[in-house]
């Protein structure tokens, strides 16, 4: 059972709460210090300096193994990481109503579905879906198409693992994923706020690229419910919409699926939403953004989020503004 | 004992500063989510349309209650609207683009929502200025005509809601309908004044 209850985490590797608390005093006398020197932009971006409140009390995930493809940046605080999230079955636009509104969600039992132009289609209950594979921590960083972004320690499988086991026919081009439908368990689902179930697409080169995973989990624990529990896909290189999430059902098909929010205003998200400082958003620039918590645009965006000497092979000749 | 309109200046006065209150306090306790920045931008967003309603509140309540001393109101209300327009714009101009001059020309010129948003930040600038005892003497007639571009920076500020929003319609479909009912209202009434004097001598009311 890969699953464990919260009861198996030692209480030792629990932040405690005073010390948790007192968080603003340090920062507080630090941000002194800088304001001092007359830094004032820079005091906004020390207020993230509790990175290593790590962990939010969920069950733990076991054997997870480093990987070589993480970034050595700074993670962003787990606080912050579950707290600040765009998950519309949950709440409208970017904030803690994800949070706030996921308290009941029940990530158990799960199953998943794998079908389309593959020779192992099935139904998995997501245990015996993760069993096969290595869970591997992914340290990447997260970018949203609202020019903020995060460095989340991911704990996931890579994609390409389940694909090779699904073994794809010769006519699969692409891949779709589909959230759960449960007006239950996602209040926002009886509106007509998206169109139901959200659905994303890769294409299968981008879909088997090393850097893409499936991710079950963050800062070692399962996923919260906000980030997308139980499993969610993560494509670092792509606008953080890209990254569908409590996934049910796993597509193989030949033509380009059109999803959720390419739907919704196809002139404003596109089907590749790669990351890209010089095609901008039509209502907003995405030349820079805000590295979260920043009051401020604090550093400017990376072509493909920083990823470009790994994925930009996958685009080469192909026009990104026109491909958007 | 002061007057009732009095007490109840003070009062709104209070009240409307408790947004801005609410801000000042969530950024001592570490409480404006992840992205303070955006979060402030919407608040003070949201809360020049609040005060805006409310100017535009205040003569539909008179000539409803009769209660005439209501007017008393309407300047201090109408000047927190500018209070959070201008809030609105410090964030824009510092959060979101962190005094790049260039960069927010360009966005006044490209992205629709902004132009208009400007656009009605000049108004109420303009309506704000021009709110003192001396302009309104020194402009005589021509104030009247003038403050009622408040009707355009309703409307306008209602569209730079509905632009910019992401998928979720429903906030800038209220202040929609909110402001359309006082517009509403107000052109019937216009009408009714507009028609009564050209009516032939002798016609009945509602005959016409």
């Amino acid at each position: 059972m890969l699953i464990k209850k919260a009861a198996d985490i030692p209480s030792s590797e629990i932040t405690p709460k005073s010390v948790y608390l007192r968080r603003r005093e340090f920062l507080q006398a630090g941000s002194a210090a800088v304001a001092g020197a007359g830094l004032v932009a820079a005091g906004w971006n020390l207020w993230g300096g509790d990175a290593h409140a790590q962990g939010g009390g969920l069950p733990k995930l076991p054997n997870v193994k480093k990987s070589p493809l993480s970034t050595t940046e700074e993670p962003s605080a787990y606080q912050y990481v579950t707290s600040y999230n765009n998950f519309y079955e949950f709440a409208p636009g970017a904030g803690d109503g994800p949070k706030k509104n996921s308290g009941k969600f029940k990530a158990t039992p799960w199953t998943i579905e794998v079908d389309g132009l593959c020779n192992k289609p099935g139904k998995y209950q997501l245990e015996d879906f993760i069993k096969p594979f290595t869970l591997e921590e992914r340290i990447y960083r997260f970018r949203c198409v609202e020019a903020w972004s995060f460095v989340i320690p991911w704990v996931g499988i890579p994609l390409s693992e389940f694909i090779k086991r699904a073994e794809p026919q010769g006519s699969a081009k692409f891949i779709e994923m589909t959230t759960l439908v449960d007006r239950s368990r996602f209040p926002m689902q009886s509106t007509d706020l998206l169109e139901w179930p959200y659905k994303e697409g890769l294409r299968l080169d981008e879909a088997n690229h090393p850097l893409t995973i499936l991710a079950v989990g963050l800062y070692g624990e399962v996923l919260p419910a906000q980030n997308g529990a139980p499993i969610r896909l993560v494509v670092p290189w792509k606008y953080g919409f890209k990254g569908v999430k409590s996934i049910v059902k796993i597509r193989f098909v030949d033509k380009q699926p059109i999803n959720t929010w390419q739907a919704m205003a196809r002139n404003e998200y596109g089907f590749y939403a790669n990351v890209n400082p010089m095609v901008d958003h039509p209502r907003w620039s995405q030349a820079r953004e805000r590295r979260l918590p920043s009051f401020i645009p604090n550093r400017a965006t990376q072509m493909f989020n920083g990823y470009a000497d790994q994925v930009q092979g996958l685009y080469a000749g192909m026009d990104l503004k026109r491909n958007f | 004992m002061p007057k009732p309109i009095t007490i109840l200046k003070a009062a709104l006065f209070v009240a409307a500063l408790v947004p801005f209150g609410l801000l000042v306090w969530g950024y001592h306790t570490d409480d404006l989510t992840a992205n303070p920045g955006d979060y402030i931008t919407d608040q003070t967003g949201d809360w020049t349309l609040g005060t805006l309603f409310a100017s535009l509140c205040v003569t539909p309540l008179r000539k409803l209650t009769g209660w005439n001393d209501l007017i008393k109101l309407r300047r201090m209300l109408g000047l927190f609207a500018f209070f959070y327009v201008t809030l609105h714009l410090l964030t824009w101009i510092v959060f979101v683009n962190y005094f790049d001059v260039p960069s927010m020309v360009a966005d006044v010129f490209k992205r629709p929502f902004i132009t208009i948003g400007m656009a009605t930040f000049v108004i109420l600038f303009l309506l704000a200025i021009t709110s003192n005892r001396w302009s309104i003497r020194k402009l005589g007639r021509k104030w009247g005509s003038l403050h009622r571009l408040v009707y355009l920076a309703a409307i306008g500020g209602v569209i730079h809601f509905w632009w910019l929003v992401k998928a979720d319609i429903t906030l800038p479909r209220r202040w929609a309908v909110a402001f359309g009912v006082l517009l509403t209202a107000r052109a019937c009434w216009w009408y009714q004044k507009r028609r009564v004097p050209v009516r032939p001598r002798g016609t009945a009311l509602g005959k016409a």
